[in-house]
């Protein structure tokens, strides 16, 4: 597949989430911006690695970090980057189609699929989290800087 | 630093009760509305108050001489604006560019406007959500006109429902339910190829995001009730979504 066309595809996604959650008008160019680079981080993971899971996992890591910083930027919540760019890693089709096999009578089949949609989605959570962590040390550290020059610091 | 008089630290009691509100029902995380209780109690010399927020009511126990108030929070819906705007009043009181007096009309005044898109502009986006998926996912590019409109259609169909009947899984049941007649339908008629993907793009409006995220950062971050009511939420979600979805599929 073509990745311009990709991009494009998921900005306008990305962007369209915004839309229906509402977020501000000035941050919805934002918004496809954070959906455009997890769904390519995602993509470019998994046609290397051919692995759904570990490829959440990049792609939610990269979502979370983008809207960190556009967070800091905009002096807004982070939520409101975030969550457009999760849409597209949520496994909509691993679920579907353990629903499908459900429906057919086919069990073994449906809990293959339900368990890659369970492990796909802890990865998006995972990814999510780890990138909050990395944030959070990275800003105390800057924080303890900034403080340390202004000479605020009480030892 | 001087105690705040008898009627300002009313005054200041409804401010934080009204920010927590808007923000719970606007689809904030649980640890971001007790961050910024928290921190607008503290600009205000309230300097031991406790909150404790879950998704259906915040109570909020500013400090021992003083009664703990309670609000109760009946319909959360997902509207970011709002809490962008909250979150910056609640930034400007910190830093005190406002009185107490300033940000409580201004919250409410958050509290009363609608900052919603026409809700024209929200289906065609959801359509256009749906047919960017469709694509994405494998679809045919002969199909696209299909997704577009089903997409359109679930969405508008949720939408209606929940503003006659408040219940939310009925609504989405429904959707879905549609969405799953009309693409087995167009099928099995011949105009499109791919039933599969043009179901998944087509309830990808519906799919329960911000819930999931929420309920998961909520659990990391150590507010197990939210978390779990969150995530049983997001949970009953997708089970509605699903089983539309299956009564079609099981014809």
């Amino acid at each position: 597949m073509n990745w311009p066309l990709e991009a494009f595809l998921s900005f306008m996604a990305a962007g369209a989430f915004g839309v229906i959650f509402n977020t501000p008008r000035r941050t919805l160019i934002s918004c496809g911006l954070v959906g455009m680079s997890g769904w390519l981080i995602y993509r470019i993971f998994f046609l290397t690695f051919e692995d759904p899971v570990q490829a959440s996992f990049a792609g939610a890591f990269v979502v979370s970090i983008v809207a960190h910083l556009l967070a800091k930027k905009f002096r807004m919540p982070m939520i409101i980057f975030s969550i457009a760019g999760i849409i597209p890693l949520v496994p909509g089709s691993k679920a579907y189609n353990a629903m499908r096999k459900i429906v057919e009578n086919d069990y073994l089949e449906a809990i293959a699929f339900a368990s890659e949609a369970m492990m796909i989605s802890g990865a998006v959570a995972m990814g999510l989290v780890f990138a909050e962590v990395i944030m959070q040390l990275f800003f105390k550290r800057q924080a303890k800087r900034i403080q340390k020059k202004m000479g605020l610091t009480q030892e | 630093m001087a105690q705040i008089g008898e009627t300002s630290r009313e005054l200041a009691l409804d401010c934080f009760l009204l920010a927590g509100r808007i923000m719970m029902e606007s689809g904030a995380e649980t640890y971001r509305v007790e961050d910024t209780m928290i921190r607008m109690a503290v600009s205000q010399n309230m300097v031991n108050s406790h909150c404790f927020v879950t998704p259906s009511g915040i109570m909020f126990s500013p400090s021992e001489e003083l009664a703990t108030r309670f609000v109760r929070i009946n319909n959360r819906s997902t509207d970011l604006e709002r809490v962008a705007l909250i979150n910056s009043v609640s930034r400007k009181l910190v830093a005190g560019e406002y009185t107490l007096r300033q940000a409580y009309d201004e919250m409410l005044i958050i509290d009363q406007t609608n900052y919603r898109f026409h809700i024209w502009i929200q289906i065609l986006a959801a359509a256009v959500a749906s047919g960017c998926f469709f694509i994405l996912l494998g679809g045919n590019w002969k199909d696209l006109p299909f997704a577009f409109l089903f997409g359109g259609t679930g969405f508008i169909i949720v939408e209606t429902i929940l503003i006659e009947t408040r219940v939310k899984i009925f609504a989405e049941f429904i959707g879905s339910f549609v969405i799953g007649i009309l693409a087995s339908l167009v099928v099995y008629t011949g105009f499109a190829t791919d039933l599969d993907t043009l179901i998944i793009g087509s309830i990808m409006p519906l799919v329960p995001g911000l819930l999931i995220t929420n309920a998961v950062r909520d659990l990391m971050a150590g507010h197990f009730m939210s978390g779990l009511s969150k995530g049983a939420e997001a949970f009953l979600t997708a089970f509605a979504i699903g089983a539309g979805i299956a009564v079609v599929l099981s014809f």
